[in-house]
């Protein structure tokens, strides 16, 4: 309760924000305080990566975009109740759909029935992995992996081409 | 940057212990929390502290810019090329069984996968950076 009522302050913070370098660090301390929650949530392996792409990566690239851009946000030229409405309306529907959920952690939950059960009993005797997690990332969805490695070097490539393109023909 | 001694000697120390923790977030990720995406994230903090502290001439000397560009097709061909020697094998894409006898070929899957991310998320990370320095200058 404490971590959700902090992403809360720090999200109006970052709303109330002016300065993009706030912002940007603000943002920091929001991927900060979500990893907290998943630690809180027995989610270790997401927390980490949360701690480590959220807070620092993502971070060193804002920055450095910062660095590229103008700092201070422009103030905005169009009137603000479309977007508020449309922010308001995919938030009701996302209350509306949390509302047919099962119960937070119950064990009768579809998730937990499915293959959770065998990849938590065989894990050790078919792969020899203890960490499940792992297991179930490598081994037993290992092309969803391989996805999204792809992603990662197909986004890389894409922004390497961005940033550096125009900067040979400039030099011709 | 460049007097700032405390900065400087304290970044020293703490470099060697940032990639020692990524290769323990790597290899213990089969007992612990971790994997190759994580860790590869943690070694190019280390590469990009680095540039941070002694500037960018220095960290490209420790990892150039064409070896972290390459890295990033090379993890996508460790991952894939796992999968591929299954097919040539005569199995599924992706099936590990036939690297070795029992649970140990699965392993060894898992591990030969997890170094690829790791190729893949350390150099696709560092290179972003360096794109995004040598843009600013």
């Amino acid at each position: 309760m404490t971590l959700l009522t902090m992403l809360a302050v720090v999200v109006i913070a970052i709303l109330r924000q002016r300065s993009l370098f706030g912002v940007v660090i603000l943002s920091g301390i929001y991927s900060f305080l979500i990893a907290s929650v998943l630690i809180a949530l027995d989610a270790v392996d997401v927390a980490l990566t949360e701690a480590s792409v959220g807070a620092g990566m993502s971070l060193v690239l804002l920055l450095s975009t910062l660095h590229l851009v103008k700092t201070s946000e422009i103030k905005p030229w169009r009137s603000n109740l479309l977007p508020l409405a449309t922010a308001f309306v995919v938030g009701a529907a996302v209350v509306w759909a949390t509302l047919s959920l099962p119960p937070f952690g119950s064990p009768d939950a579809p998730i937990h029935k499915h293959v959770g059960p065998r990849y938590l009993q065989k894990s050790i005797e078919e792969t020899g992995v203890p960490n499940v997690v792992t297991s179930v990332l490598a081994d037993y969805r290992s092309f969803d992996t391989l996805g999204e490695t792809t992603v990662i070097f197909t986004a890389g490539i894409g922004v390497m081409l961005l940033l550096r393109g125009r900067r040979k023909r400039g030099a011709k | 940057m460049k007097f700032d001694l405390i900065l400087r000697i304290g970044t020293k120390l703490i470099l060697p212990f940032i990639l020692l923790f990524a290769l323990y977030v790597q290899f213990h990720g089969d007992y612990g929390p971790g994997g190759g995406f994580q860790a590869g994230v943690i070694a190019a903090a280390m590469v990009i502290l680095m540039s941070l502290t002694f500037g960018i001439n220095t960290a490209q000397r420790v990892a150039p810019r064409a070896m972290v560009e390459r890295m990033v097709p090379l993890g996508v061909l460790i991952y894939a090329g796992t999968g591929v020697a299954g097919l040539l094998m005569g199995r599924n894409f992706l099936d590990y069984s036939v690297l070795g006898h029992g649970a140990h070929a699965r392993e060894l899957g898992i591990f030969l996968v997890e170094a690829g991310v790791l190729v893949t998320v350390a150099g696709t990370m560092c290179s972003l950076y360096y794109a995004f320095v040598e843009r600013g200058r």
